[in-house]
């Protein structure tokens, strides 16, 4: 879609200077009209061919408006528009000119319906008539198309465009593409053969689908070619493979570790069962929605920074519900973890029911920024923008933590509270003051974790409910007290999980790295790096 | 720890059932009107789901007494909240029942909620109005089913990616959610494939848990599937929450419509609410209702909810539509019974057609069952569905699918000389059993 957006931009631009000669143009002016008389998509999907068979650029304007769903016809004298939201209305512009005529209301139109097929058959015409695009990215675009739809009939503008091409990137793509067109003409064998060895060369999925579609319907030499090439990239696929799911395990040992690090103080360090962590995660999310709900409203340029502006304040939130909790309850339960337990859980039913309420208990939608969307291609991995930018915000995270911990006076106090109370509170501490900041912290961690999960998570009241379990298994097996054992514990789970999904599935998986779990904790109670001294007896 | 936890939990459920029933009590009304009882989570996991039911009941009970309520009586909502917690389900259904004296219940979401409380409605014999669709294998007395059987929902919609209009689809990814609703509906399906010549290679099955949010592995998996040079589509009953980041992945790792759609059964207007569907558009759903349905009924419809709810930005959906079938059915059986009598309600139900928001009329039919068209939509840059095709008449509910062994030979006719559920007519008894 926004493919299509992008090339019909970049087409008007390069268009800008050309105007169809006045015969031709009411040629095509007489093909638009037919849109009014068609009805269903077959009928469409006719009208579109008999446009693109036209060969003339114009028709780019009409087909990506369609394709896009913005092609209306007046209902009053069945001519046919290109419609552009405007407040209640629509404005109407001319088809081929793209030029402004009139508004007019939604009920006095009819929108011309598009569904998938009609859209590929708008994106393979626009395909052949974007070869030759000023824009290389365009001309890029085309012939990822062309290489997708093959057709014998494509093997000569593709001739035509490779011989004009400049750029060696876009002509080796559009060689490719003609490859996959020569494999499905009625060419002879040997320039099949050839074919076949560009498109093996390429060795991704899309030349492997169409190598496929060769071996089953081809015969000899280039049946045996399609053969061989598929093997050969088999082999290379389950090396991207291997990389793939320790990428997907990295990502989801980011995203626990995000989850549980909170966890790590409230529970590691002053061990606090808080089962109420997850509703702090909730809470971030929740600043997040605000956040982005008051600059949609006001101050729609500042979209993008949306996260930068909700990470302080969902700190902020999340840390003093955090603090009120401690003051509240909390501190009245220091050691006896069973009516700790209660209580928190307790209070994240609160929450959560506060949250269903004021905000009701639907989703709510937090935005992608433009720079957490989409994906890019390493190889034959695609690593998707958002994911890489929750790993490093978790490993930021993470070190900032560690530096507070073991480099500040503050994290100094906080260690020596909970390693031996009574000393710390004769050497001048205020055990209590940092008893209360500390749960705060933990929170507040667990606040700005939300701010990113928001980003691939549902935003609703349930969201904490998801993590809570996760992130005490992070905990727990990373070794109680121990940030670098919650580390070490989340990517290690996520990349175990993400090991055992493609071959047990997801359900199977979860259980066997719980059976894996219980085991290990029979063996290792304090979990994977066990802390020495007086804490764990806490 | 995993011991205590799971005292813990019991001893909480017990204080939430304690809150319930204290929260009920206030529930007492004049003796001279008609009850209604509502059994729709109002907390908890399922609170996303079935809070807006809750609402769009009190909206047509009030409606209702607005147009002078029911054999000369007000109408009385007594709402429930069993706290997406199914054995609280029947508890409460219990109470609407005996202690309320309801004289029907519309509720219910889940499957497994469903049954819960199958038992006590049959026990007391009263009413359940059950809005969603489901996964068939089950006729019962007491409940009248308003949402799709799967032969309203999901064969035409696999009938529909098979045409050349939906991309003559070969290759096919069942992705559920793993619970009772997907697996049935996609061993239907698969038998169904198969009946149609599709091959085993050609199908790939997958469940993931409830409310899973990391589907990297699952989304690259399909691409890899869909890369064997057959087109191919996704057919998902991936439930509530796990869908938004499951279309989030779809949309970030580029899977196109256009490339391979996916066809949800259980996302709706609501669910698209909380997503960007800008990079989802051309994904599909099968519904027999679509807000977007130009009707004046819908429009009457969507403006009244607006004005209930008082805000206009709150979508309708196919569960509401439902309710909004079975309450007026309910309505007009009262009426011809002349009673609020279960029993008699019961009987009158059969044959009761009322219109739909389609622009059509919707018909109990004597399985308990429904007559609704079947309408496939393409997500809109909006939010909204766009209508891409629809049944020619209206599919009746087919409680007891044709495509699995165990069931094939059941039918279900609740009218006096059968007045059976699960009637075999290859042995000629009453009492077969369905896969389930």
């Amino acid at each position: 879609m926004l493919l299509l957006r992008a090339i019909g931009l970049m087409l008007l631009l390069t268009m800008a200077g050309l105007t169809p000669s006045k015969a031709a143009e009411a040629d095509l002016r007489a093909t638009i009209a037919k849109f009014a008389a068609a009805t269903g998509f077959s009928a469409t999907e006719a009208v579109v061919r008999e446009l693109a068979a036209s060969g003339d650029p114009a028709v780019e304007r009409p087909l990506s408006a369609l394709a896009a769903g913005n092609l209306y016809i007046r209902k009053s004298d069945s001519q046919v528009f290109v419609g552009k939201e405007a407040g209640d209305g629509i404005e109407l512009l001319d088809p081929l000119s793209g030029e402004e005529t009139a508004d007019a209301a939604k009920a006095d139109l009819t929108k011309i319906k598009v569904n998938n097929g009609l859209r590929r058959t708008i994106r393979d015409a626009l395909g052949t008539l974007t070869l030759r695009a000023k824009d290389a990215s365009v001309r890029l675009a085309a012939a990822a198309t062309m290489f997708k739809t093959p057709d014998a009939a494509n093997i000569e503008p593709l001739d035509a465009a490779i011989a004009a091409e400049t750029d060696p990137g876009v002509k080796t793509l559009f060689e490719q593409a003609r490859a996959a067109s020569v494999v499905v003409s009625d060419k002879p064998e040997a320039d099949k053969l050839a074919a076949v060895s560009i498109i093996a060369a390429r060795g991704d999925r899309d030349a492997l689908s169409l190598l496929t579609s060769v071996d089953a319907n081809g015969q000899g030499a280039v049946k045996d070619a399609a053969a061989a090439a598929i093997g050969n990239i088999n082999s290379k696929l389950a090396l991207w493979d291997a990389g793939q799911n320790i990428w997907y395990g990295v990502s989801l040992g980011s995203v626990l570790l995000l989850a549980a690090i909170g966890l790590a103080i409230t529970f590691g360090v002053m061990g606090v069962i808080n089962m109420a962590h997850g509703e702090m995660v909730m809470l971030g999310a929740y600043t997040t929605f605000v956040v982005q709900q008051v600059i949609r409203t006001s101050f729609p340029g500042l979209f993008d920074w949306s996260l930068a502006i909700a990470l302080p304040l969902a700190f902020l939130v999340a840390a003093l519900v955090g603090l009120a909790i401690e003051r509240g309850i909390i501190r009245f339960l220091y050691g006896r973890p069973l009516e700790t337990l209660l209580a928190t859980w307790g209070v994240s039913l609160v929450l959560q029911q506060a949250v269903r309420t004021i905000f009701g208990p639907t989703n709510q939608e937090v935005g992608n920024p433009s720079w957490m969307s989409g994906s890019f291609d390493v190889g034959q991995l695609a690593i998707t923008w958002n994911r890489l930018w929750i790993l490093v915000f978790a490993l930021l995270v993470f070190a900032v933590l560690l530096y507070v911990m073991k480099r500040t006076a503050w994290g100094l106090q906080m260690r020596a509270v909970t390693a031996n109370r009574r000393m710390a509170a004769s050497m001048g501490i205020r055990t209590q003051w940092v008893d209360a900041l500390t749960f705060a912290l933990g929170s507040g961690i667990a606040g700005i974790a939300g701010v990113a999960l928001s980003q691939i998570d549902n935003v609703s009241p349930n969201l904490g409910r998801g993590y809570i379990i996760d992130s005490f298994m992070v905990v727990v097996f990373g070794g109680v007290g121990n940030l670098w054992g919650t580390l070490v514990g989340a990517f290690s789970l996520g990349i175990v999980n993400k090991f055992l999904e493609p071959y047990a599935g997801a359900v199977l998986g979860k259980i066997v790295v719980l059976v894996l779990i219980i085991l290990f904790i029979q063996k290792r109670p304090r979990g994977l790096f066990a802390l020495k001294g007086r804490a764990v007896e806490a | 720890m995993r011991g205590n936890f799971a005292k813990i939990t019991k001893i909480l459920s017990a204080g939430v059932v304690a809150a319930g029933l204290l929260a009920s009590a206030s529930a007492k009304a004049a003796e001279d009107t008609i009850k209604v009882g509502i059994l729709h989570s109002l907390s908890g996991t399922m609170a996303i789901s079935e809070t807006t039911l809750k609402d769009v009941m009190l909206m047509l009970i009030d409606e209702q007494n607005a147009k002078g309520g029911l054999l000369g009586k007000k109408l009385e909502a007594v709402v429930v909240d069993p706290a997406s917690n199914w054995p609280l389900f029947a508890e409460k259904a219990r109470e609407l029942i005996s202690k309320d004296k309801v004289a029907a219940v519309f509720g219910c979401w889940t499957s497994v909620s469903r049954k819960s409380v199958l038992p006590v409605f049959s026990e007391l014999d009263n009413i359940l109005f059950y809005p969603v669709q489901y996964e068939g294998e089950e006729s019962e007395r007491n409940v009248f089913y308003t949402g799709a059987a799967p032969n309203q929902q999901a064969i035409p919609a696999v009938d529909y990616l098979m045409s050349a209009d939906g991309g003559s689809v070969k290759r096919w990814v069942l992705e559920g959610t793993d619970y009772v609703y997907p697996r049935t509906t996609n061993k239907i399906l698969e038998a169904y494939l198969k009946s149609k010549g599709v091959p085993a290679e050609d199908i790939m099955v997958n469940y993931t848990p409830f409310g899973f949010s990391d589907w990297q592995t699952e989304v690259s998996a399909i691409k890899k599937f869909g890369s064997a040079g057959k087109k191919t589509a996704v057919v998902s009953t991936v439930n509530g929450d796990a869908n938004v980041p499951f279309y989030k992945e779809l949309g970030n790792q580029g899977v196109k419509a256009e490339d391979i759609p996916v066809m949800a059964f259980s996302v709706g207007e609501e669910e698209l609410a909380g997503l960007d569907t800008g990079p989802l558009v051309g994904h599909l759903a099968a519904w027999n209702y679509f807000e977007s349905v130009d009707t004046p009924e819908n429009k009457k419809f969507i403006d009244n909810w607006h004005k209930f709810i008082k805000n206009d930005k709150r979508t309708t959906n196919d569960p509401m539509e439902a309710h909004y079938i079975g309450f007026n059915m309910w309505v007009k059986a009262v009426e011809k019974a002349g009673t609020t009598d279960p029993d008699k309600v019961i009987d009158a139900m059969v044959g009761v057609s009322v219109p739909n928001l389609t622009g059509g009329y919707s018909t109990m039919m004597p399985n308990h069952h429904i007559t609704k068209p079947v309408l496939i939509g393409e997500i809109q840059a909006d939010g909204q569905f766009e209508t891409v095709s629809q049944t020619p008449g209206l599919v009746m509910g087919d409680e007891w699918s044709d495509y699995l062994p165990d069931s094939k030979d059941l039918i279900s006719d609740w009218r006096a000389p059968l007045s059976c559920g699960n009637f075999n007519v290859a042995t000629g008894k009453c009492g077969g059993k369905g896969t389930n």
